[in-house]
């Protein structure tokens, strides 16, 4: 065994305390009948080659293309700062602090984390943390009916696929949840539909909680302050659903009156690694903090009266309350939502603006690289980084395009299949880490495809490429 | 350790000065933003602190210097396995072709990762006994919520809606009674016999027409086998309800006893627990979840399936229809379960079978060892963690298991797990895992007999513990009754504490 200490002598010695001549009889508790046939698994492999092995998986992945992939996890940079303070064992090989005498570097950056992102989603109680932003949003969704004693939920079409997938299973329990659609055409089209939200809260069961995205997954800006009064005047609450870089400049939920944000928070210093771990973000007003689940840290004061912190209002946690607990959750991101805070910390208030306004100045620059060979947007309202694209065949050119080293985003037909006007879009981003470069290798290989709606001549096309490396420059 | 005035750091935000931390990223273009609606634009900036990175740095290596982890010393925390971390791990996770993979890749991109998690699902069926594996949940208890929630779909497939009950034995984890309620069961608690077990009679007469399910940590809580195991889960099949196994305590058993074999038709894994993953000061983890062939068409979608070409692919959403479809995005913590693949190849079939016979060895020596001075309720031969008991110490000394808990932080240790199970007065639960050495052992044991010693000699000491910590016991019924969450930068300064 590779990390064992024991020498054939301490087995013997510890063996011999315990009056027993071999560790077998130590499981002589289980059962003849039920005991394990042999582990059918390899050999230990010696860490040499294991390592060999590791960098070999991980070759196999392709990570050179030129990627314009967003749909929810986003590329950026982070500063070497926050990696290497993640890896000091004191942070990543303790545990929850349950000894809060021993643990205040953990408790302390706990109550940083609630600090630094009461301040960007300007709502005051903080849970340390879910397990992503679709867990979150479920938790927020879960919160709602609890406050309300209500059972039903509304949640916009435009709410990433993912997300509603998840409120659908934890809804299995028995409580309600019905989809708003999106506006099908027009200047609002690719948005929640105002009117048939109206019309779904009028009718029906009392709705306890509406879900709505900002940016939307179409990458669409949404009305939300008028989601929210329309959510309210029904007596329900709004739940927001965020990305943490954007709110350097768009409006945060406690400014057009959301209840609860949740919300992915890879995009705050986490790489994507296919899937996480990530960082659920779920935060709430005030008057909502016994109902949020999750971690609370507070501070207060030691016997010394020292400044000092502690994890707090823990009757809502299932250790204490068991089957009246706000929520199962136990282990939860709490190393993520540390890279969140060193994050914030080390790119500082106006470089997160940076960060957000940077990508929204790349995204121009990409859609209007890609107007240059004839491919459009689907959608007419506004964006910040990120947007729809129609392109004829969509999935063809999507996979022939990774030939050509580009990652031409999502293909929306593939996660949203019951929206035909989507069948022949691509969801694309661009974020303060996309060049030029990356941008004039799409638009000539969408030009070389001739993937542009009005199906350009090759040597129209050709020209269109050339003038998409110049836009892009 | 750095102690500034009163209080152990200043808070980012303390430390903030207008016009620091700049050049991370090019400045755009002045109208970047102009094309975004008024309306929906901030306009008050977020009052985040403004730092240097010397100055970040410094605060959060600082402020770790308060921690105490696995990498500084001894971790009994019982029911939470806190074994050495290995560094190849952190390694593995962090090579760029892992981890900057985005999880929406196409799979002929995502070949290395995909076969990755096929082969540790694979594994980890093989550990289990399991039929399928899903790799999933972000957590053990996000594991139970599936399990659960795979359970409620196989009564309703037939039409058996009254099942509404789940029982727990009163020594289960607190994450089984909620994650029954969070999907909408009533949770029936069976109380435990006398020696620890699950009472056989009061469990056969909880049973009925109505019970969806039990949920059943094994070896339990208490680190003892459930030697009834075999009658228990005839019960439970003769009731038409299925049984879930916590795994937390898996690493008492690794190569010794699969629960699918036996049985169990559905179970979670704590891959931070058994294999290794860090605990990340509470998180990450991951919790995948195994089932036999009862509940095989439920696993939540995407599954990773590999084709008769040897490629590997993702499931599609429409491919399986009995699903219960998703508990959170794309396929799972796949960073987490990098590193428990890398444990699983470093350790092998013979490996772990070693991991569970050392962690269940030390954890019998120290059983001895403890009982020299403490209370041992149970017994007799342990799993991989035991309970210990203050109550005579408590009726001879006045010092309770809280007090010999932190006065062990003086000792250099980190307390056990206490108070848990509830079911047991006083209670220590002590695990020491396999990668503590005999002199650790020793010297933790020593610690705590010596503190018995001074209960008897000098309680206050005990009593008034930690002297040595970086701070003292805390405030914890202001901190409830006048919650602070946040610091608030305009009052920040005036208001070094709640009063």
């Amino acid at each position: 065994m590779p990390y064992g200490p024991h020498t054939a002598d301490d087995r013997e010695r510890m063996l011999a305390a315990l009056g027993i001549a071999s560790v077998d009889e130590l499981f002589a508790d289980i059962p003849q009948a039920l005991r394990a046939s042999p582990l059918n698994l390899p050999d230990p492999e010696p860490e040499l080659e294991l390592a060999a092995r590791l960098q070999g998986l991980a070759g196999r992945n392709r990570t050179d293309l030129a990627s314009f992939l967003g749909a929810g996890v986003y590329r950026h940079w982070s500063p070497p700062a926050v990696d290497q303070i993640l890896l000091r064992g004191e942070w990543y090989t303790a545990y929850t602090p349950y000894q809060p005498e021993i643990s205040q570097g953990t408790l302390q950056s706990i109550y940083e984390y609630e600090s630094l992102l009461a301040e960007l989603v300007d709502l005051d109680v903080v849970s340390a943390s879910h397990y992503d932003g679709a867990a979150a949003t479920a938790e927020a969704a879960l919160m709602t009916c609890r406050a309300t004693r209500r059972e039903r939920v509304l949640v916009s079409k435009a709410v990433h696929p993912h997300y509603r997938q998840t409120l659908a299973a934890y809804f299995g329990g028995g409580l309600e949840l019905a989809e708003i659609p999106l506006v099908a055409d027009g200047d609002a089209a690719g948005t929640t539909d105002l009117a048939a939200l109206e019309r779904l809260l009028a009718d029906g069961a009392p709705v306890a909680g509406v879900v709505a995205g900002q940016p939307n997954f179409l990458g669409l800006l949404e009305p939300m302050a008028e989601i929210g009064r329309l959510a309210h005047a029904a007596g329900a609450l709004f739940v927001s659903v965020i990305e943490p870089v954007s709110l350097a400049v768009l409006a945060p939920p406690g400014a057009y009156g959301a209840d609860i944000a949740a919300g992915e928070g890879q995009p705050l210093g986490i790489p994507p690694q296919y899937g996480g771990p990530y960082l659920g973000i779920l935060a709430s007003t005030d008057g909502l903090v016994r109902q949020i689940p999750g971690r609370l840290v507070g501070m207060t004061t030691d016997v010394r009266g020292q400044r000092a912190y502690v994890m707090t209002l823990r009757a809502r946690e299932q250790d204490i309350r068991r089957d009246k607990a706000a929520s199962n959750i136990c282990t939860n991101q709490a190393l993520l939502a540390l890279a969140a805070s060193i994050y914030l910390a080390t790119i500082g208030p106006h470089g997160l603006r940076d960060v957000a306004a940077q990508g929204a100045a790349r995204a121009a620059r990409l859609e209007a690289a890609l107007a240059t060979v004839g491919v459009r947007r689907t959608h007419a309202g506004a964006y910040l980084n990120e947007f729809a694209i129609q392109v004829p065949d969509a999935r063809a050119v999507h996979r022939r395009l990774i030939e050509r080293g580009v990652l031409a985003g999502l293909v929306l037909g593939d996660v949203l299949p019951d929206e035909p006007s989507l069948a022949d879009a691509l969801l694309v981003c661009a974020t303060e880490v996309t060049t030029d470069d990356e941008i004039a290798r799409f638009a000539t290989g969408l030009a070389a495809e001739g993937a542009a709606h009005d199906h350009a001549e090759p040597a129209r096309a050709t020209a269109a490429a050339a003038g998409a490396v110049e836009a892009a420059r | 350790m750095t102690v500034v005035g009163e209080r152990l750091q200043p808070t980012l935000f303390e430390r903030s000065r207008p016009g620091r931390g700049d050049g991370k990223i090019p400045h755009p273009p002045k109208d970047a933003l102009d094309r975004i609606p008024a309306d929906a634009r901030r306009t008050t900036p977020p009052a985040l602190p403004e730092l240097n990175e010397p100055e970040v740095v410094r605060h959060y290596v600082n402020l770790s210097h308060l921690n105490y982890a696995i990498d500084t010393g001894f971790y009994p925390l019982g029911s939470c396995t806190m074994k050495f971390n290995p560094k190849l791990n952190e390694w593995a996770a962090r090579l760029p072709g892992f981890a900057s993979l985005h999880p929406l890749a196409p799979d002929e991109v995502a070949q290395g990762t995909l076969q990755l998690l096929w082969e540790l699902e694979g594994a980890l069926a093989e550990i289990s006994g399991m039929r399928a594996v899903t790799l999933q949940p972000a957590a053990g208890a996000q594991g139970e919520l599936t399990g659960i929630l795979m359970i409620r779909a196989h009564h309703r497939s037939r039409g058996e809606t009254e099942r509404d009950e789940v029982l727990v034995p009163d020594s289960s984890h607190g994450t089984n009674p909620a994650t029954a309620s969070m999907a909408g069961f009533k949770t029936i608690t069976i109380p435990s016999a006398a020696d620890g077990g699950v009472d056989l009679e009061r469990f056969r007469a909880a049973l009925g027409p109505r019970t969806a399910a039990v949920m059943i940590t094994n070896p339990s809580t208490l680190g003892l086998f459930e030697a009834r195991i075999g009658e228990l889960l005839d019960l439970v099949h003769d009731a038409g309800a299925l049984a879930y196994m916590d795994g937390a305590n898996l690493n008492a058993i690794l190569g010794r006893f699969k629960p699918g074999e036996a049985g169990f038709d559905v179970m979670h894994f704590n891959v931070h627990k058994t294999f290794s993953t860090p605990h990340g000061g509470g998180g990450p983890g991951a919790g995948p979840v195994g089932v036999g062939e009862t509940l095989l068409p439920y696993l939540p979608t995407p599954r990773v399936l590999r084709a008769d070409d040897g490629s590997f692919r993702l499931e599609r959403p429409d491919e399986r229809p009995t699903s219960i479809g998703r508990l959170r995005s794309f396929v799972g913590n796949t960073g987490v379960l990098v590193r428990a693949y890398t444990y699983i190849r470093a350790h092998g079939a013979s490996g772990l079978r070693e991991v569970s016979d050392d962690a269940v060895l030390a954890a019998n020596y120290l059983r001895k060892r403890v009982g020299e001075a403490y209370d041992i309720p149970f017994d007799r031969f342990c799993k991989h963690e035991f309970v210990a008991s203050a109550t005579t110490l408590k009726k001879e000394t006045g010092v309770r298991t809280l007090d010999v808990a932190k006065r062990l932080i003086d000792k250099g240790f980190h307390p056990p797990t206490i108070y848990f199970p509830l079911t047991v007065d006083e209670g220590m639960l002590i695990e020491p895992t396999e990668t503590e050495s005999v002199e650790t052992l020793d010297a933790f044991a020593d610690a705590l007999i010596a503190i018995a010693g001074e209960a008897a000699s000098d309680p206050e000491l005990v009593k008034s513990a930690p002297h040595d910590a970086p701070v003292g016991r805390l405030d914890e019924a202001t901190a409830a009754r006048q919650p602070n969450l946040r610091w608030r930068p305009m009052t920040g300064r005036e208001m070094p504490c709640p009063d």
